[in-house]
């Protein structure tokens, strides 16, 4: 986060540019208020007429300090820190950060848990690419799609409050398996949302796809090779929109990923646009594997049977006297975690997400850190919109789908 | 809070040369080959494999990686700090290769006054934010970074939050 108006090396240039004696330069501010940044984001522009010169990204309004939060709670407390993170994909974080503690631990998690967490993981990657939807095409020009998106992503926000009573920061995937058994009904109604969304999707598709406009604002837009791209450690539908077929479920399974039929989409023309078709296929392919979940779903326990971790039935708590002092010691203290340290990736809708977490042997984490895949994405911007037009811009950082409060944390 | 314990690193720095149970593991021997004194140690714990490597060879180690053994990707790097022992820092780089879906962690040990370690932007241009945010939250210096200056905090802020004897609560005085 920077204080200084100008930064020194922009400044170095405009000083150079000397009126007469070279092209007339402008520095542009855009944000950190500006609706189409999606956030706090704050890009220095210099301009040559319209077209971008320089651009330096400038992140850090919404750093919150979670990775030092992270040291002073205990592992189950800090749940709820990671659904903060990235507020649009709470649970991808929520997953990341228990499979990375359920490493350390060594714990073996149900079937059903992990069916469940399929499932719900899915329905935030669909919960998230609408919204990115929505706002892309609305920074475009396409107001009419934004309305369309968030129609869908207010019913997944209300299947989500069904079990979790939270719309946004569910906190529902815990270490050791979930928080709660789903309510009542709640199946019925994934169901029924599931019924009618590949409909829908077509529905945006109608809207988008051969749209003259869209096209023309999106292809051959924001385009940056491959090579740079993996330099700059830009990851998930960005380098599949380049043609790398590159997913963690599919790369490296987690929680029974292999198990499930899908595609990961890919396509080569490296451009607005194609990030724009990889992300709709992904939504199809999301319904594919939530249909799959549904119907697969084995019968069975919710959470692990390790009662050091996993708080006991309410049931057993109040009939035995063994439940109760573990119960009371969860809550108290928290469980001890193994020393040692791992590196746990999940694909989270925007990428690469990855949790460093280092245990001493307590039941408070060591050191966490967070790689968020917003900031590795966005990263790039400079080499990405240097040498385009201002216009172009919006689209392009458009379709890097960053959240800032994943890139500060 | 400060925790101040008994906790030893996992890894002991007794020996000064990679373990022998590691040198099946491909990347490992590779390194190894590639530069002896480089790898000061190491372990293969939980499926994923660690290298500790000498401050002074990293950006060297780093290249070797990506241009001879396909680690294209850097994920990231990060610190931890190991107050109040000695070296108290660790540099943490995660590099990930696409081709042979392998990932690695090499480690850095840096001492506690005035840490410094070469930089890699030289190998992956990616490393450039993630070693700005490891000096803005934990003053370390890397050496040849093209851009060193805080990212996260605001420039006047003082003191680097993520070291252990910074306070998590309190006000400024």
């Amino acid at each position: 986060m920077s204080d200084t108006a100008i930064p020194p090396e922009v400044a170095a240039d405009l000083e150079e540019a000397q009126p007469g004696t070279g092209p007339r330069r402008m520095v542009l501010n855009m944000g950190p208020q500006h609706p189409s940044t999606h956030g706090v984001l704050r890009l220095l522009i210099e301009l040559d007429g319209e077209t971008v010169v320089k651009c330096v990204p400038d992140i850090g309004f919404l750093h919150t300090g979670i990775e030092k939060e992270f040291e002073v709670k205990n592992y189950q407390q800090a749940v709820t820190l990671t659904d903060r993170v990235d507020y649009l994909a709470p649970m991808s974080n929520n997953l990341g950060w228990s499979l990375a503690v359920e490493k350390l631990l060594g714990l073996e998690i149900p079937p059903k848990a992990q069916w469940m967490r399929v499932m719900l993981v899915e329905l935030t990657r669909l919960n998230s690419h609408l919204v990115w939807l929505g706002t892309h095409a609305l920074d475009i020009g396409a107001m009419s799609v934004f309305l369309y998106c968030f129609r869908e992503r207010e019913e997944i926000l209300k299947i989500f409050e069904m079990f979790s009573g939270q719309r946004m920061m569910t906190s529902y995937i815990r270490i050791g398996g979930l928080a709660l058994e789903p309510p009542r009904g709640w199946f019925q109604r994934v169901k029924k949302f599931m019924d009618v969304f590949p409909s829908r999707v077509d529905e945006y598709e109608n809207l988008l796809t051969n749209n003259p406009i869209w096209i023309g604002r999106t292809k051959n837009v924001g385009r940056i090779s491959l090579e740079d791209m993996l330099d700059l450690g830009i990851t998930g539908p960005m380098l599949r929109a380049a043609g790398l077929k590159i997913d963690a479920r599919k790369d490296e399974p987690y929680t029974s990923y292999e198990k499930f039929d899908f595609e990961v989409p890919t396509r080569t023309e490296n451009d607005v646009y194609a990030r724009y078709q990889v992300r709709i296929e992904e939504m199809r392919q999301s319904s594919r594997i939530i249909r799959q979940a549904m119907d697969g779903m084995p019968e069975g326990p919710w959470k692990a049977a390790d009662q050091h971790v996993v708080l006991p039935d309410r049931e057993k708590m109040k009939t035995q006297m063994e439940a109760l002092i573990y119960h009371f010691k969860i809550v108290t203290e928290g469980f001890r975690v193994p020393e040692g340290e791992v590196y746990q990736v999940i694909e989270s809708p925007r990428g690469e997400l990855g949790y460093y977490v280092v245990s001493d042997g307590t039941s408070t984490p060591y050191r966490v850190h967070m790689r968020t895949p917003s900031f590795g994405n966005l990263q790039a911007t400079s080499k990405m919109v240097e040498g385009i037009l201002i216009a172009d811009v919006i689209a392009s950082i458009g379709s890097m789908d960053f959240v800032l409060g994943d890139t500060d944390r | 809070m400060v925790r101040i314990g008994p906790h030893q690193p996992e890894v002991s720095s007794d020996f000064e040369m990679l373990p022998d149970n590691l040198r099946e593991r491909a990347v490992a021997a590779a390194v190894e080959a590639f530069d002896a004194d480089a790898v000061t140690g190491g372990k293969f714990d939980r499926g994923e494999l660690t290298l500790e490597i000498t401050p002074a060879k990293i950006a060297s180690v780093c290249g070797f990686l990506k241009y001879d053994q396909q680690f294209v990707r850097l994920s990231t790097v990060t610190a931890v700090d190991r107050y109040p022992m000695e070296p108290r820092f660790e540099i943490v780089y995660h590099v990930h290769s696409v081709e042979r879906k392998e990932r690695v962690r090499l480690k850095c040990r840096l001492a506690g006054s005035s840490p410094r370690i070469e930089s890699v932007t030289g190998v992956w241009r990616g490393a450039n934010w993630y070693e700005r945010e490891v000096f803005d939250l934990f003053g370390i210096e890397f050496t040849g970074h093209p851009d060193l200056r805080r990212i996260l905090m605001p420039d006047d802020w003082e003191g680097f939050p993520l070291r252990k004897d910074y306070p998590v609560t309190g006000s400024r005085v």
